[in-house]
């Protein structure tokens, strides 16, 4: 900040001085050469402004990214605001091309630029209707009115190597670490790997935080065979790597291992009880306007039926998406279906559950999606015992940080109990700007 | 780690991935060419205009599409994973999309603050920095500045400059190839600009009204006066009050054009038009906004014809 106070006076110094040098040099008779080279002169340190500018821009920017490899030690020592010794030696490395800028900020002044990017994002949940539910059933209708999340994201970039992402949920019942884990991202033979605690790869919704859901709740298949809200989410490591694949295919696996504790899912008794997750991801575009993205996922852990007593989750995702680049803010179609085999241990027999949803959003205009999704899943502890049911869904975004949702939803319980339920959702986002989902 | 011989399905995913990894990791030593990925289409183009034949290039957005609001989808992390650069128009006008695809690209090069990371802001003209506090009150204003700095010619040419100076800090044996294909480039551009000065001289202090705002580099360059903008925030539609006031600014001051990129609606600029006699542009903000239109000289030859014809 100082070097950019004291430093602009001075270029505009030169600049406006400049100028009434030119002024008398034209008075001298055949001076138009000199006129012309005292323009490009003028021309060249505005140029010369300009520059430095930018590199001062870096500057103030690049104190949380540090500079690559040679320049990591020397700016290892954390220090409040961005290094200000000799300018001369810190612009040149500037120029030499070690700059960074630094994604998320919305704030972008120096004294802020060591922290994290944070957002806060408010659930709010209102409910109408709603039987309450049969005693043996997953499902659990809403409270009539509810501050369903509040969600804090602290995101950085940790180094030129890695990236560190922190979502805190502040639900009814208390604090969660949502997720909070490390990805680094420079490993050798582009690995991508993550350490920490974080949503599983089982599937699409798994890894969805709640508010970038389409839908208010989620689908009775996680809610009966994957765990829930939660769903798998445990402390673990993950690692990550595109495959070879056919010219246009994006082809990645995931593999993950767990703790053994998620949810109703997995629980660990003992220390090799872990859990496991596998994900196979292949991508295609159709068109510049159409893709096509396929999911294999299997999961595996001890559940809380006891010791050595195991559940296999296997997962098929498909999601076929549209969205025309011209009108690309105003017209978008996603179709997305997940299936989900569970076979879960316990006495007196294993049970073999399987449950899906089929959805479809569709974007009338820039600010209005209008989406249903049907759903039907076994429960995993009972496998003969089938819920269905089915949401009609409307969202309205008064801005991009702000969306409002009404969800009709009819739910049919195994028992032959049925339920009508209207939800009316508020979620709103401060700070930080985030990525948008894809 | 015993704990892991209980557990199978991870050994066997990791062991066939790794497999696959060794079965087909490629033999990269072909032609040797820089693999350069642009956030952007006018970065792309300026990025060939220096590399020529000693890069390969592509650009992340399309030209006809809006840039604050590109997928991240997977197949651009093919192009990123295996880029030697990449270049970024930067001041967070690519925050919604670019971040997690460089996260994901397993590709150490191109990460934020590595070798193969260009902000290419850093080398042109800003405007818009504002000064004060930032609230999303303004709308989805962009906090470092305005990053649709690439529409004056002066800023092509140091953009064009500072990319020639990192394609010679990453291939140094042809530093001097890439310093040459600069100055070529600089004299046809002066050359271009000479016509381009004197095409639009006549129409110097001209008001216009834009969408976005993301026209005041153009705008600041040829002398033509933004007096507002269709948005009544960046980032937030039209809303009916606000056209009115815009209708009526735009009768008291004599303005008659509309500039509109073309990944907005037209239906409220037409009915803007239609109330103040104006007309509507649809100018290009990007390269390849128009199948024609394929590089940077071809970008302003055809904005430049637009608001000829438009101002007239
Ligand atoms: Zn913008």
């Amino acid at each position: 900040m100082t070097m950019r106070n004291s430093f602009l006076p001075f270029c505009m110094t030169i600049l406006f001085g400049l100028p009434l040098c030119a002024q008398q040099a034209g008075t001298v008779p055949a001076a138009n050469d000199q006129n012309a080279a005292m323009e490009q002169h003028i021309r060249d340190l505005e140029d010369r402004i300009i520059a430095l500018e930018g590199q001062v821009r870096m500057l103030k920017s690049s104190a949380t990214a540090a500079p690559a490899a040679e320049a990591a030690a020397a700016s290892a020592a954390p220090s409040a605001a961005p290094p200000a010794p000799a300018p001369a030696e810190a612009l040149a490395s500037q120029a030499t091309g070690t700059q960074a800028q630094v994604y998320g900020g919305a704030g972008g002044s120096a004294a802020k630029a060591l922290n994290p990017d944070i957002s806060v994002i408010g659930d709010f949940i209102g409910a109408v209707g709603g039987n309450s539910p049969p005693p043996l059933a997953t499902l659990q209708p809403f409270p009539s009115l509810q501050m369903h999340e509040s969600e804090i994201g602290l995101q950085a970039i940790i180094d030129p190597y890695s990236r560190g992402d922190f979502f805190i949920s502040f639900g009814e019942e208390g604090v969660n670490l949502e997720e909070g884990y490390i990805t680094f991202t420079a490993l050798p033979a582009s690995f991508v790997g993550k350490v920490g605690k974080m949503r599983s790869a089982f599937g699409k919704v798994n890894m969805m935080h709640n508010h970038v859901l389409p839908w208010i709740d989620r689908p009775l298949v996680t809610t009966n065979l994957v765990g829930g809200e939660d769903g798998i989410d445990d402390a673990g490591v993950s690692i990550e790597r595109i495959l070879p694949a056919p010219k246009g295919i994006f082809l990645e696996a995931t593999g993950q291992l767990f703790r053994g504790d998620s949810g109703d899912v997995f629980k660990a008794f003992q220390k090799n009880d872990v859990s496991t997750v596998d994900h196979l991801r292949a991508y295609k575009d159709i068109t510049e306007s159409t893709n096509l993205d396929l999911g294999l996922s299997y999961s595996r852990g001890n559940n809380d039926f006891g010791p050595n007593f195991i559940t296999n989750l296997y997962g098929v995702d498909a999601t076929l998406r549209w969205k025309p680049l011209r009108r690309s803010i105003y017209h978008s179609f996603v179709a997305r279906s997940e299936f989900v085999w569970s076979q879960r241990q316990q006495l007196p027999v294993e049970q073999r559950g399987f449950g899906y949803y089929a959805s479809a959003d569709y974007q009338l205009g820039r600010r209005w999606f209008l989406g249903g999704r049907y759903d039907s899943s076994d429960r995993s502890r009972y496998a003969n015992l089938t819920d269905k049911g089915g949401s009609l869904v409307l969202t309205y975004w008064p801005s991009e940080f702000a969306q409002i949702r009404g969800q009709y939803e009819f739910t049919k319980y195994a028992e032959g109990l049925n339920s009508n339920q209207l939800l009316m959702q508020v979620i709103f986002s401060l700070g930080a700007h985030g990525a948008h989902p894809f | 780690m015993t704990s892991m011989r209980t557990n199978p399905g991870f050994v066997v995913a990791l062991a066939i991935t790794l497999a696959l990894v060794g079965i087909f990791l490629p033999a990269p030593a072909q032609a040797k060419k820089l693999n350069i990925v642009t956030a952007t289409t006018d970065m792309a183009a300026l990025t060939q205009e220096v590399g020529g034949d000693k890069v390969s290039v592509e650009s992340i957005a399309k030209g006809y599409q809006d840039p604050h609001f590109v997928e991240a989808k997977p197949s651009f992390l093919l192009k990123l994973r295996q880029a030697d650069l990449l270049v970024v128009v930067g001041l967070q006008l690519e925050i919604g999309w670019l971040p997690p695809l460089i996260t994901q690209s397993g590709n150490p090069r191109i990460q934020v603050g590595a070798n193969g990371y260009l902000d290419a802001s850093q080398f042109a003209e800003i405007l818009d920095i504002p000064t004060g506090t930032v609230t999303r009150a303004m709308g989805d204003v962009h906090p470092l500045g305005n990053p649709h700095y690439w529409l004056d010619p002066d800023n092509g040419r140091r953009i064009a400059k500072g990319i020639a100076g990192k394609l010679g800090e990453l291939d140094p044996e042809d530093a001097g190839y890439f310093q040459q294909r600069y100055q070529d480039f600089d004299k046809r551009l002066a050359a271009a600009e000479q016509k381009w000065d004197a095409d639009m001289k006549p129409y110097r202090g001209r008001k216009v009204v834009t969408y976005h705002n993301s026209f005041p580099n153009f705008a600041k360059h040829y002398g033509l006066n933004v007096i507002g903008y269709v948005e009544p925030r960046p980032g937030i539609p039209p809303t009916p009050s606000h056209t009115i006031e815009l209708i009526g600014l735009m009768k008291r001051e004599n303005c008659k054009v509309i500039l509109v990129e073309p990944y907005f609606d037209l239906k409220t600029p037409n009915s803007i038009a239609r109330d103040t006699g104006g007309t509507v542009v649809q100018y290009l903000p990007s390269v390849g906004g128009q199948k024609d239109v394929t590089d940077y000289f071809k970008l302003f030859d055809y904005d430049i014809g637009l608001l000829m014809k438009a101002l007239q």
